[in-house]
């Protein structure tokens, strides 16, 4: 359906591992809602393909997870980041950051320096 | 090391899969939940809360398959879950998976159960290593019209030196010899063969040894070779055999090899694969005669291995060059007129040929029997779909790809297919006892049938691939539902319901055509099966028994106390007497096997010289020539035509005389008169006496033809001798009369034996049974055709039945309105079965398209009757039509009780 | 590092339709030479693989964004296939940058939530 899910799935999972690191536990709901409510206005976030990617993070064991209560009495999952987590969530941002300036340098490239 | 861990991942998802699908979807709904409680707080309605919140989030079900995708090993894991989905399927509904179980395992059971028998016939013919090498070398002479007129042993050597073949063996065509010295003297069947026989065919014996390929030993080598058979049941296996010397026809030979289990002698007829015991023999020294060029062994058979990597086409090339050269240098030995070939047959050829026709034939029938069944499956399948239409429009909707869908239908039918083939194998296995008793012994196979581990391959491959193929259109079919349509409908009137239909209609045309060309093959084997069993023999078989001995031929003629035919006569008169005194007997007579109409294995076949035409053997014809006594004739009530039979003044000292029948009086004297023409008859090598020139035989009858040899064939020409001037070893005793036949067997037996206490009386039937058994295979593949038959009409019946109930129910809105609308309920009737009638009228015709298709290919198996016989074809189309109306009769008839109200009241 | 290293290369891989499209916005540009520009402008971050370069530069033919024609070079003599980004595949790439902007921009509030107002 997406052309480029690595982009979305990378991104997607850097901003789910940030937002844990924030607003620690927080159940699936919270973390949709939390990510839609900062960015929303830029870009379509996928609410569904949210919990494939927590279940593959706990997998990786960058994220663990435990039954809870929400605020509104409901029975809940709620997800909080592990130590190899914040050492991930660390690492990717330096990734991120990396990728970002090299797409920005990219475009930033006059006609000259292609020979 | 990041892919392993990838690896580890997704195995252990795949392990885990259910508790993991579980939760995401546990999560899933959890998630709707709150933002369907957050939509409220906005100020929705409940009810459109939660449509806002699924439409949010995205198709649950693509969801959770990307996810499956991406996490595990997809190829498999989709399986084991269409798999699951497909068992849940067909435990749904037990009726309609036992019943498609079941079609398929009559299909597939059928189908294995003919291929068990093909694979160990036509396509494992011969039981021995390298198969293709192995031939029969045959000599003809077709410039006199004689087919397999034998080797003589000059020739014998040239092709051993050939440098065509890695050997080249010598055999008798099967005989038999009494074991005595034990309880009871014993008939056994033997083949003599020279040295390197178990060479050629490349047998080693399981214990002990064969021949010494080299052993140069002109006559016999007081050898032999006995069968595991006859090792267990004679010999109780002792370990101690070897050694152990056995009297054969009151000759002493010596056992040095017992044969695998299993192994059983190559030859045509089942009389030769019996053969329990092999004597080696150089066939150059007594008994036999000396080698001579233009002395030709009728009776022998040739079989070589080819030196390896050789065609038959090449090596055929350089016999023929062979030929040539030896014709060259012996003209005298091959006149010119007699065209002497040698040709090279495949000897899987021999051993299968004449029944090849028959096992295809069976094995087409049967595979139509599995199309049909097939194509029921198919039809139920769809018919099934419709019921389904919900379901499927439902996982559409929730995102299912179409090829997961279609997919999931095929793992369906897949599913359902390899139930039915391993119920049909299941059922095949359990049954095979039973069922191999309904092969005839006399289907020529070397080979044990049982299914074997090929079999079982087959019948793996054959449910894979027609449930696939047939699973592949109803799968594709049933995806194609238009989505909106049907969740508004349920699939009626639909675009993709009427495309169903019509698939159905094809299907079950499909079903009535084949079912029409299975029906009318069966009815041309009927019916030349009918034409056969009613042909007049031209001999009378009633009330007649045969029952035979054998009179041993020691290797020394002066031991051999039944050498002359005076000697052997005194026994024979004295055999006679006494069965004519035995409970019921009114007339009895004897021959040799030869003798014994439609029961003998070979026939004897002598080269015929007759005075003034051929003055060598080896440019006579060859003709069968049984040995008789003078009552033969009378007792089987063969009328004479001319002349005068034998009478009992015919002695040894007397001059030979001969009848013959009609059909050698007008092939060998066409235009003349053959009383009084005087022939000779070249004797074969056990005769001892052969050094000098056979005397002039006279022929002073011609009897009407018998069809002694087949009851296909209504002549074949023969030439009978008196038994007391020919002596033979091969006796039948002919009784006729009010006859027990579980008594006189032991009663015969008492009466000889208490003569000469050495012969063995063994085989005693009566002349109806040896002439029933002679149509054993055309009565197995008849009785099969026809059982396959009747299958394919069930199942046509069924599926048409099947198919208008659908219709009838698929129009029950249409017949309601119809009806309240005040139509007459045999109007509605009428429209039904005019329905079920255009199905029929479309299947026949293409049925009997097909049919004369198929008989014309299947002509050669019928007798007396035409491919194009119309009454078959007109019984077995009105048969077909009317099982089809009767199949649309019964829905008609539901469809004629429909309640407008009731009916329209339920949509 | 290694592993840090393969990780942005996957997400700049899924960024590879976009560089490309970039590249050619200059002009016409054969197999390699986008390979070897995407490469060095991207600091050997995306190992340019014949494995991914020419599926994706087949992708984007397909899809009408570019467009391919042999030709032979300047400088040598013999016939290379060169690639030209086409009208579509001009706005696509207005597109795809602007997408990629987005994104950019959506991670950064996300990652940096204080800094929302600068």
């Amino acid at each position: 359906m997406k052309e480029k899910p690595d982009v979305l799935q990378g991104t997607l999972a850097l901003m789910v591992l940030k937002t844990l690191d924030v607003l620690e536990p927080q159940h699936g709901w919270g973390i949709a809602r939390r990510i839609e409510q900062i960015s929303g206005d830029l870009l379509a976030v996928n609410q569904g393909t949210l919990y494939p990617l927590l279940l593959r993070l706990e997998h990786e064991g960058s994220i663990a997870s435990e039954w809870g209560v929400s605020e509104n009495k409901r029975r809940a999952r709620f997800y909080r980041l592990t130590a190899a987590g914040r050492k991930q969530l660390q690492a990717e941002t330096r990734d991120w950051e990396q990728t970002a300036a090299i797409i920005a340098r990219f475009f930033n490239v006059k006609a000259e320096d292609l020979s | 090391m990041r892919f392993l861990r990838r690896f580890r991942i997704r195995f252990s998802n795949f392990v885990t899969r259910r508790s993991a699908d579980q939760r995401l979807q546990e999560e899933i709904a959890e998630h709707l939940a709150f933002q369907a409680e957050e939509n409220v707080r906005a100020g929705m309605a409940p009810a459109e809360a939660r449509r806002q919140a699924a439409l949010k989030l995205g198709p649950v079900e693509a969801i959770r398959e990307r996810h499956h995708a991406e996490q595990s090993i997809p190829f498999f894991e989709n399986l084991l879950f269409d798999l699951r989905y497909a068992i849940r399927m067909v435990l749904k509904s037990p009726g309609f998976s036992v019943i498609a179980i079941g079609t398929m395992a009559l299909g597939i059971g059928a189908t294995t159960a003919i291929y068990s028998v093909i694979d160990a016939t036509l396509l494992h013919p011969l039981p021995y290593p390298n198969p293709a090498e192995l031939v029969r070398v045959q000599d003809d002479l077709p410039g006199v019209g004689a087919h397999g007129v034998g080797i003589s042993i000059p020739e014998w050597r040239d092709l051993q030196a050939s440098g065509i073949f890695q050997s080249v063996a010598l055999t008798g065509t099967g005989a038999n010899v009494n074991l005595t010295g034990s309880e009871q003297p014993l008939r056994l069947s033997f083949k003599q063969v020279t040295p390197n026989y178990f060479a050629v065919l490349g047998v080693s014996a399981q214990l002990g040894r064969t021949f010494d390929p080299n052993d140069p030993t002109p006559g016999y080598n007081l050898e032999v070779v006995i069968s595991d058979g006859l090792w267990r049941k004679e010999f109780g296996a002792d370990p101690q055999m070897i050694g152990r010397v056995l009297r054969l026809d009151n000759d002493a030979y010596r056992v040095v090899g017992i044969m695998p289990r299993g192994f059983r002698d190559q030859g045509s007829t089942s009389d030769e694969q019996n053969v329990d015991l092999w004597l080696g023999a150089g066939f150059t020294g007594l008994p036999f005669r000396p080698p001579q060029r233009d002395l030709r062994l009728a009776s022998r058979a040739v079989i070589a291995r080819l030196k390896p990597g050789l065609s038959i086409a090449a090596a055929q090339g350089h016999l023929d060059a062979l030929v040539d050269t030896l014709k060259k240098q012996y003209p005298a030995d091959y006149p010119a007129q007699t065209a002497w070939t040698v040709r090279l047959i495949p000897l899987t050829e021999t051993v299968v040929g004449s029944i090849r026709s028959s096992l295809i034939l069976l094995f087409g029938a049967v595979g139509l029997v599995l199309l049909i069944s097939c194509v029921n499956v198919a039809n139920l399948l769809l018919a099934r779909a419709s019921g389904r239409g919900r379901e499927i429009a439902v996982r559409q909707a929730l995102g299912a790809q179409r090829t997961r869908l279609i997919r999931q239908f095929l793992a369906e039918s897949l599913l359902l297919f390899v139930l039915g083939g391993i119920a049909g194998v299941a059922i095949l296995f359990s049954a095979q006892h039973f069922l191999l008793r309904l092969i005839p012994e006399s289907l020529p196979h070397l080979n044990n049938i049982s299914i074997n581990w090929g079999v079982l391959v087959f019948a793996v491959a054959v449910s894979v691939v027609t449930g696939t193929v047939f699973g592949l259109a109803p799968a594709w079919l049933m995806s194609r539902f238009d989505l909106i349509g049907t969740l508004r409908q349920e699939g009626r009137g639909s675009s993709g319901s009427r495309e169903r239909a019509r698939a159905r209609q094809t299907l079950v045309i499909s079903e009535l055509a084949l079912s029409l060309v299975l029906l009318i093959a069966a009815g041309l084997l009927l019916r030349s099966f009918w034409d056969l069993f009613k042909v007049q023999p031209g001999f009378n078989p009633n009330r007649v028994m045969a029952i035979q001995t054998w009179l041993p031929g020691p290797n020394d003629p002066s031991a051999d106390i039944y050498r002359s035919a005076t000697q052997e006569a005194v026994l024979l008169r004295e055999i006679l007497r006494r069965s004519r005194t035995l409970p019921g007997v009114e007339e009895a007579a004897v021959g040799d096997e030869a003798a014994l109409p439609l029961g003998h294995g070979q026939p004897g076949r002598l080269p015929l010289i007759r005075e003034g035409i051929e003055t060598k053997d080896n440019e006579a014809p060859v003709i069968n020539s049984p040995i008789v006594s003078p009552e033969y004739f009378h007792l089987l009530s063969v009328p004479l035509l001319r002349g005068r039979l034998f009478n009992d003044q015919d002695l040894e000292e007397t001059p030979q005389v001969a009848v013959i029948n009609q059909a050698a009086a007008l092939t060998y004297w066409p235009n003349q008169d053959p009383l009084g023409k005087r022939v000779r008859l070249r004797l074969d090598g056990r005769d001892r006496r052969a050094s000098s020139t056979p005397p002039w035989t006279t022929i002073i009858g011609v009897i009407a033809d018998a069809r002694t040899e087949s009851l296909a064939d209504a002549a074949i020409p023969q030439i009978y001798r008196s038994i007391y001037q020919r002596p033979a070893k091969d006796l039948a005793i002919f009784l006729r009369g009010q006859l027990d036949p579980s008594a006189i067997s032991s009663q015969m037996r008492t009466q000889i034996q208490s003569i000469d206490p050495e012969l063995p009386v063994f085989h005693g039937e009566t002349l109806d049974e040896v002439l029933s058994e002679s149509l054993s295979v055309r009565r197995f593949s008849m009785e099969m055709v026809a059982f396959f038959a009747a299958t394919a009409l069930l199942l046509a019946g069924l599926g048409i039945y099947g198919t208008i109930s659908y219709v009838v129910n698929e129009q029950r809105r249409e017949i309601a309105i119809r009806l309240a609308l005040g139509a007459q309920k045999a109007m509605i009737l009428r429209m039904v079965l005019r329905r079920g009638a255009g199905l029929a009228a479309a299947g026949t015709g293409l049925g009997i398209a097909g049919a004369l298709i198929v008989s014309h290919l299947m002509s050669g198996l019928l007798y007396g009757v035409s491919p194009t016989d119309l009454p078959t074809f007109a019984g077995f189309t009105v048969v077909l039509t009317a099982v089809a109306l009767a199949a649309s009769y019964i829905p008609a008839l539901r469809a004629m009780r429909f309640d407008p109200i009731t009916t329209l009241h339920s949509e | 590092m290694d592993k840090n290293m393969q990780h942005r290369a996957n997400v700049l891989q899924g960024t590879l339709d976009m560089l490309i499209l970039r590249t050619l916005v200059y002009g016409a540009a054969h197999g390699r030479e986008i390979g070897k520009y995407i490469q060095r402008t991207t600091n050997d971050f995306l190992q340019m693989q014949h494995g991914s370069l020419y599926p994706a530069l087949h992708r984007l033919e397909k899809k009408g964004w570019i467009v391919s024609k042999w030709e032979t070079a300047p400088d040598r003599n013999r016939e290379f296939k060169y690639y030209r980004l086409t009208e579509k595949g001009k706005k696509q790439l207005v597109i795809e940058e602007s997408q990629w902007k987005q994104m950019a921009e959506a991670v950064a509030r996300v990652m940096w939530p204080a800094g929302e107002e600068s």
